[in-house]
This record gives C-alpha cells, sequence and structure tokens, in this order.
C-alpha cells in the first residue's frame, strides 16, 4: 500500500515549524488514525486531544488541509489522493503544543451566560409540560458538542481577535437555546447586545458551514437573537411609545 | 523533588462523566468546598457516547411500569448476584433523578400529552427509557456541565490521578499530573469519589475512549479497597465491524428499539432460534408480534432481538463463527426494512436515529435508510469494579467513595441497556451526599510526604529510560492478550495464559521509556496508564478464572451452563499483605422479604 506524507506542525506557544511523517493509510481510516499511527511508528510525543472517536465529544478539532475539522470524522478517501495532508492547531486559540490548543477562554465566556432559570412547574407533582414541536428548535442547539470549530472559523475571532468583547457563534447557539427553550424565564438580550458583542456578527455564516452537527447556526440562532435585540432597542413604534410617555 | 501546586478540599471527585457531575453537584450543595479532577476537557467524557436513552419507571408510555417491575427487571438481567438493595435504591430514585435534569434544563423527546418520552430497550419489560433521539448521554452531561459550572466546584481538567494516599486506613488525597504542562499537584482531600469509568481500553475491539483505562478500580485497589464482580465484562452486541478503523464503535440497541431486526447471510432472524428459558413468557414467538411490539403495541412481547445484550452478543458470536455472518465479520442489522411500515419512512428512521445516520454516512459512506449496517460484539461495560456499600457508595477503604461504571453491585452479571445513565444520576447524587457528610464528620487529614514522593517518582521514571521498551506496544500487546484469551468465549487454558502475560507485560511496562519532555506528551501518559490496565486486566482474568460457570457477561465454553453455587457468591479482590493479587468469594447480599416478594411476583 503507498504511503501517505503527513505535514504536521510541531512546536509550542513559543513557536515551531511543520514535520513530515509517513504512514500507510489503510481501508476507511480517518485522519485521525493516521495521527495516532504516526505516534506509535515515529512520534510517540506528538501531542493531539481526542477521546471518542465518533464525532460525539468535539475533541480532536483541528485544521486540516487548512480547513476546520474534526479529525476523526475526516475520511482520507475524501481528501484529494496522493498529496501531502496539512494538520495544524485551531487559530483561533492559544498554542498549547502540536495540535493541542487552550480553549479555556470558552468555558469562561460559558459562565457569564446567564443560567436556565425555569418557570414554576405546570403540575403539581413538580413536572412540566412541553410540546414536542415547540422544542425541536431548542434540540438542535442542544445537538452541539463544543468542538469550538465555529469559533475557530468566524473571522471576528479568528482575524480580528475580539475576544474580549464578542462570545463567538458556539455560545450564541448556547444563548439560543435558553433563550428559546420553553420553561426558561431568565433574560439574556441585553448581555448579548452589550457584552457579548453580537452585533458584531456579520452573517456570513462560515459557522453554519464547518459545523460537524449541521446545526444552522446563522439563521436558526444567532438571526432570532439579532432580532430580540433589534425588538427591543431598535422597534420604532417602541421609540415612539417611550418618547409619548416620558420613558 | 516537589509538585508544582497544592490543592486543598473537603470533597474532591475524580471524572466527570455523569456519575463525577452529580456527586460534585450534591456535595456542593452540601456546602462543603468541592474540587473535580478529570482527564479530559469538560464535557468530553464517555458519558456523551450514550444513546439509547436512561431508564426509569415514569410509566408515562405504560402505566403498568414501576420501581418493582424495573428491579425485577434489572435483578433478572443481572443474572441475581446484583446487589438488591442497590437495585432497589436505583428503581425507586431514577424517576426523581431524571425529573430533576429537566428542571436543569434538560429537554428529553415528549408524548403526545407533553411528557417525558420513554422507548423500549433490551431487558426492560414496559417502554422505560427516557431520551432525545439517540444522542441522551450528551444531552445529560451537558445539562449537568451547564448547572454544575455554577455550583461553586473547582474544576481541573487534563489533570490525571495517579497514586491515592492514605492516613492510616483513611484516605486523604492523591497525587496527580496535569497534561498540558506535565507538572505535579497535591490534591488533598478529606474524602474522594471516584467516578472515573470503566476499562474498555485493557480490550483491542472496544466502544470506550482512551480514558477508560481502568483507573478508579486500579487506584482504589492499590489504597486497599476491595474489588467486586470484576470477571463480568459486558461485550455489547452491536458495534461497527466496518471500516476497520472504527471497528467497536457503539451502534446503539435503540436501533433495535424501534424495530431493527438481525439477520444473518442467509436473511434468517437468527434471534429467534435461541430464546432463554426465563425470558420465554416475555418474549415474542414470531416477527409480526415483536414489530407490533415495537410499534407500541401493549399486548404484543418484545422481539427477541430485544432479549438482554450477553445472550445476544453470544447468538451474533455463534453465527459469526459457524460461517453465516456478514462479509466484513460480523451479522446484519437492518432498520430500512420499517420504512414501508411507519409515516415519513426513511425520515421517520432520520428522526429516531439521527446519529447512527450521520456515523454510518460519515464513516463508513452507507445510509441505513437504504441497507442493512454490519455489527459485532464489541467491549463496551464492566459491571464489576469498586465495591461499595450499596446506601452511601463508600468503599472499603474509608472516606473513599466510588459511583457510575468504576463502582460495583448493581448490575451484578449483566447490565441492562439504559440502566447506566440512570445509575450514574442515582449513584452519583449519593456518593456526592455521603462524601460530604464524611467530610463534614471526620477531621482534617495529614499528608504522607513519603506517599507523595514516592507517587511522583513512579510518574517521572520513564524519562529516564529513553532507548527501552515502547509504551504504546505494550499496549498495544496487552489490549490482543484480552481480546484473544479474556474475551466473549473464555475456557481454562487460555486465561491461565493470559494471567502469565499480563504478569509478563508487567514486567515490560516496567522499564517503558518515554522521550520528549512533559508537555502535553501522550507517549508519556500511555505509559502511566499502563499500570492501571494491567491492575484490571489481572483482576478480570483471575476473577473469571475461579468462576467455573456461564452466566451474564462472563461465558466459558469449559463450563456453558449456569451452576447454582456460584450463584449464591461474588468474586471480590483485594490486595494481599505481600502485594499480590487475591481473589475471594463473598455470599451476595439477600434481598429484604419484600424485594424477594417482588422478585417472585414478578417472575
Amino acid at each position: 500500500m503507498a504511503k501517505t506524507t503527513f505535514s504536521i506542525y510541531r512546536g509550542d506557544s513559543e513557536g515551531g515549524q511543520f514535520a513530515d511523517y509517513q504512514t500507510e493509510v489503510g481501508e476507511g481510516m480517518v485522519v485521525l488514525d493516521c495521527v495516532h499511527q504516526i505516534q506509535a511508528e515515529s512520534a510517540p510525543d506528538l501531542a493531539v486531544r481526542w477521546n471518542c472517536k465518533a464525532g460525539k465529544c468535539g475533541s480532536c478539532s483541528a485544521e486540516v488541509n487548512g480547513k476546520p475539522r474534526l479529525m476523526c470524522m475526516t475520511r482520507m478517501s475524501d481528501l484529494p489522493e496522493g498529496e501531502t495532508v496539512t494538520l495544524e492547531p485551531l487559530k483561533a486559540f492559544p498554542r498549547l503544543r502540536d495540535l493541542v490548543t487552550d480553549v479555556s477562554w470558552n468555558y469562561g465566556v460559558k459562565q457569564g451566560i446567564a443560567k436556565f432559570a425555569p418557570r414554576a412547574p405546570d403540575a403539581e407533582d413538580g413536572t412540566w409540560r412541553m410540546q414536542q414541536e415547540d422544542i425541536d428548535r431548542v434540540q438542535e442547539f442542544r445537538k452541539c458538542i463544543e468542538c469550538f470549530l465555529c469559533q475557530d472559523v468566524c473571522h471576528v475571532l479568528r482575524d480580528h481577535r475580539k475576544h474580549g468583547e464578542f462570545a463567538g457563534p458556539r455560545h450564541f447557539v448556547y444563548a439560543a437555546a435558553l433563550e428559546m427553550h420553553p420553561l426558561d424565564t431568565a433574560d439574556r438580550v441585553e448581555a448579548l447586545k452589550e457584552q457579548e458583542g453580537l452585533g458584531y456578527c456579520n452573517i456570513t455564516k462560515c459557522c453554519t458551514t464547518v459545523c460537524p452537527e449541521g446545526i444552522t447556526i446563522t439563521d436558526n440562532a444567532i438571526i432570532p437573537l439579532k432580532e430580540r435585540v433589534v425588538d427591543r432597542h431598535y422597534d420604532p413604534m417602541r421609540s415612539l411609545v417611550r418618547g409619548l410617555i416620558g420613558r | 523533588m516537589a509538585e508544582s501546586f497544592t490543592h486543598d478540599h473537603d470533597v474532591l471527585v475524580i471524572g466527570a462523566g455523569g456519575a463525577g457531575l452529580r456527586a460534585a453537584i450534591e456535595a456542593a450543595a452540601a456546602g462543603v468546598k468541592v474540587g473535580l479532577v478529570c482527564k479530559s476537557l469538560l464535557g468530553k467524557a464517555h458519558t456523551v457516547m450514550a444513546e439509547g436513552g436512561v431508564a426509569a419507571a415514569l410509566a408515562h408510555v405504560d402505566d403498568r411500569d414501576s420501581w418493582r417491575v424495573h428491579f425485577a427487571d434489572t435483578m433478572r438481567g443481572g443474572q441475581y448476584l446484583n446487589n438488591p438493595r442497590m437495585a432497589e435504591l436505583h428503581a425507586k430514585e431514577a424517576p426523581e433523578r431524571v425529573r430533576e435534569l429537566e428542571a436543569w434544563g434538560a429537554l428529553f423527546d415528549r408524548t403526545r400529552e407533553g411528557k417525558i418520552l420513554q422507548r423500549n430497550f433490551g431487558g426492560h419489560r414496559y417502554p422505560r427509557l427516557a431520551h432525545v433521539g439517540d444522542r441522551t448521554g450528551l444531552e445529560m452531561i451537558r445539562t449537568l456541565q451547564d448547572h454544575g459550572i455554577h455550583q461553586g466546584i473547582e474544576v481541573f481538567m487534563e489533570v490525571t490521578v495517579v497514586e491515592l494516599l492514605k492516613d492510616g486506613d483513611r484516605v486523604s488525597g492523591c497525587v496527580a499530573y496535569d497534561r498540558e504542562r506535565g507538572k505535579m499537584h497535591l490534591f488533598k482531600a478529606k474524602s474522594i469519589v471516584m467516578a472515573t469509568g470503566g476499562i474498555g481500553r485493557a480490550y483491542k475491539i472496544t466502544s470506550n475512549s482512551w480514558e477508560y483505562t481502568g483507573d478508579g478500580q486500579s487506584l482504589a485497589y492499590h489504597a486497599g479497597a476491595e474489588l467486586l464482580d470484576m470477571e463480568f465484562v459486558q461485550f455489547h452486541p452491536t458495534g461497527m465491524v466496518w471500516p476497520p478503523s472504527v471497528r467497536g464503535i457503539l451502534v446503539t440497541e435503540g436501533v433495535r428499539g424501534e424495530g431493527g431486526v438481525l439477520r444473518n447471510k442467509a436473511g434468517k432472524r437468527f434471534m429467534f432460534d435461541d430464546i432463554p428459558d426465563n425470558y420465554k413468557a416475555q418474549t415474542a414467538d414470531n416477527e409480526e408480534e415483536g414489530w407490533r411490539y415495537c410499534q407500541g403495541d401493549k399486548n404484543a412481547r418484545r422481539p427477541p432481538e430485544l432479549l438482554t445484550r450477553d445472550h445476544v452478543a453470544r447468538c451474533i458470536m455463534r453465527e459469526v463463527k459457524g460461517g453465516r455472518g456478514s462479509p466484513n465479520g460480523g451479522v446484519f442489522l437492518d432498520v430500512a426494512w420499517i420504512k414501508p411500515h411507519v409515516p415519513g419512512g426513511a425520515e421517520h428512521i432520520k428522526k429516531k436515529l439521527p446519529s447512527m445516520y450521520h456515523q454510518f454516512k460519515e464513516l463508513a459512506g452507507i445510509d441505513i435508510t437504504q441497507v442493512p449496517m454490519e455489527v459485532g460484539p464489541t467491549t463496551h461495560y464492566i459491571m464489576g469494579g469498586v465495591r461499595v456499600d450499596a446506601d452511601t457508595q463508600m468503599s472499603t477503604v474509608p472516606g473513599l467513595f466510588a459511583a457510575g461504571e468504576c463502582a460495583a453491585g448493581l448490575h451484578g452479571a449483566n447490565r441492562l441497556g439504559g440502566n447506566s445513565l440512570s445509575d450514574l444520576i442515582v449513584f452519583g447524587k449519593r456518593a456526592g451526599e455521603y462524601a460530604a457528610k464524611f467530610a463534614k464528620e471526620n477531621g482534617g487529614v495529614q499528608i504522607d510526604r513519603a506517599q507523595v514522593e514516592a507517587a511522583e517518582c513512579m510518574v517521572l521514571e520513564p524519562f529516564g529510560r529513553s532507548a527501552a521498551e515502547n509504551a504504546y506496544a505494550v499496549q498495544h500487546d496487552l489490549q490482543n492478550t484480552m481480546q484473544d484469551l479474556v474475551g466473549i468465549v473464555r475456557n481454562e487454558g487460555e486465561m491461565a495464559q493470559a494471567v502469565d502475560k499480563v504478569a509478563e507485560l508487567a514486567r515490560r511496562a516496567a522499564v517503558v521509556g518515554v522521550s520528549g519532555n512533559r508537555e502535553y506528551n501522550p507517549g508519556w501518559h500511555t505509559a502511566i496508564d499502563l499500570r492501571n490496565l494491567l491492575t484490571v486486566s489481572e483482576a478480570v482474568a483471575r476473577s473469571a478464572l475461579l468462576r467455573k460457570e456461564s452466566r451474564g457477561g462472563h461465558f466459558r465454553e469449559d463450563y456453558p451452563d449456569k451452576d447454582k453455587r456460584f450463584g449464591t457468591v461474588n468474586h471480590a479482590i483485594r490486595k494481599g499483605a505481600d502485594g499480590q493479587m487475591e481473589v475471594f468469594e463473598v455470599a451476595v447480599p439477600t434481598p429484604s422479604d419484600e424485594l424477594q416478594a417482588v422478585i417472585k411476583e414478578m417472575g
């Protein structure tokens, strides 16, 4: 069987360079299999973060030939045959070592979003009633595996480095799931505008394109959130009423 | 040598899957200082892989269900080696724990009345599994994570514990390293909850991720705790078999719950050929009745595809070994056939089994709404683990608790699907509650520097042996040994050979060398994990050797039948005074009179 060449970023927070490795690619192998094989054969200290190897945990995010992908769900047979495969870490986050980045910023952002606050239970036994059609949309958002590929591809984070002012697509999906949860009573609209920088998103839909769970991030989560912000702050009728009653 | 960081907690939870997160939340609610250590990033633990659902007798779909039926199903599935008190607590408390998840934001699929929907699963008499499509585990871990981060729990991500510390008989903390920088950490704690999951990485074909190296069982054992039921490993009947690189990845039992059927290469539904006597009364004897069951007909009995996992896995092995398997060494699992019989056809399948559709499409290039899947057994779960008190989850070491997969007792010889997610939240909660209580009622602990230094020394030793044995090679050989010699079909000779091989691999592991530095170095991490993998492998092989019968997950071709005598004993394991592993028999706890009556009534 022919060997494939992998050009893999090796380095740490100080810097690094690409190194070439060759390994044999068997039937059905995914990129992560090749990385593991290279570890076992020639680079035991090659750092890679992974876990389930089934596209369910979102740990093995990296850039494969420049595109943000889950390495466990990228089949070698889908890449151009005979060409070198380039692997490098996500660009939106600080590099730790080789393919591993420091994604801890995301955990801090999530913690800053107001938590789920349910209304009083509907039934005497302390439970609620919800119709399936009312939760379908939120269930779509809750498919998110927190791989942060959407964060990586978003130019507001990737190019403009607005990490201090912009929560990123992942957290807009999280906020949307809470805002559209039939039981939730908290209000996140003000924070989305002021702290989480929702306005920076100019709807290029890159996040939707890379989402391995197929969540329609822009259309279903971000745009409805933007509409809520607009309704609250820029509704002309409401401004008029406010002006008339002096509030 | 000195550690770089020291931490001090009342309760330290090791592992952040469903059980660990639930334990940490409960302990924090008791007002004590809680630390949570996990090997991966938060929210990535193996709980995300759980697909089918969480078993709880909510009785939303069939009002004949109750804790009694759930208890009886669990005991029957476990072949009565279960700890009956744990099975009772589990059946009684699971519904409340599931409702609590909803109060924390979980969104389960709904019934028409707007209640939590429940689905059929193997070994459960009534539709009992609350679920979210086939990604229930993700929903559960995310709910616990998103709730947990607001409870004042201190989380340490990508930190691996390498040794527990003792203050006299009592646990006093642990030594760990962080993956990112390779720095040593000393955690001092009044009580510790082990919630580290299973041992699947000891096998070649497994549904488990790299984390499942038996840390909890092994660390507890080396700290003097007893293990129980280690011979009972669950081989899930349906893992992917093709392509080779994804062999072992789980195919949820939910496929069969939705009407998926198993066929051999001749197209025959072979599960009808072998229905165990104790399940005959509740199993359909024809295809038409089985399908009616899957569609919710309360008068129909369940199809034989939904018999217990141990049995289905063996039937699949029999077909494969008999030359009646699929091209890649499995059998066919067909859910596409239901299309003409359900509204929506292919869309219905995608809606009910979205992850499975996605998984086969992406990894195998197969559309499960059009063609059958190829499946075969995969190492999935260990019923055995740390021996704990049923009510408090405390091990035989004071202050050391265990919950979830790394604890033993609830499942006996075989676990029912769906009883794992419920196990996590029922006993995770209890472990957290009693660990907090223990921390409050018992004073501070002293750290023994000699123990700390010995542990740190053990961890760093491989760096001094650069040209020695390769950690990946030892791990690989161990996985092959366990797969081939202590797998789904076992015998005396092979298992004795396995014990010898594990000892030889331990000698090789002792001279493993590591290159590179301490920052995020997978070669080093693999070297350190070997000790735990070897310990649990030896425990599995030694317990299995002594059980000269077949029961549940443990099948011996030299003793293919159940033996009444073994039906009354569990195998316990402890580290002897000479450092050698000792296996001994303990009597299965006797059920209370009330529970005995329930078992009798339910058959």
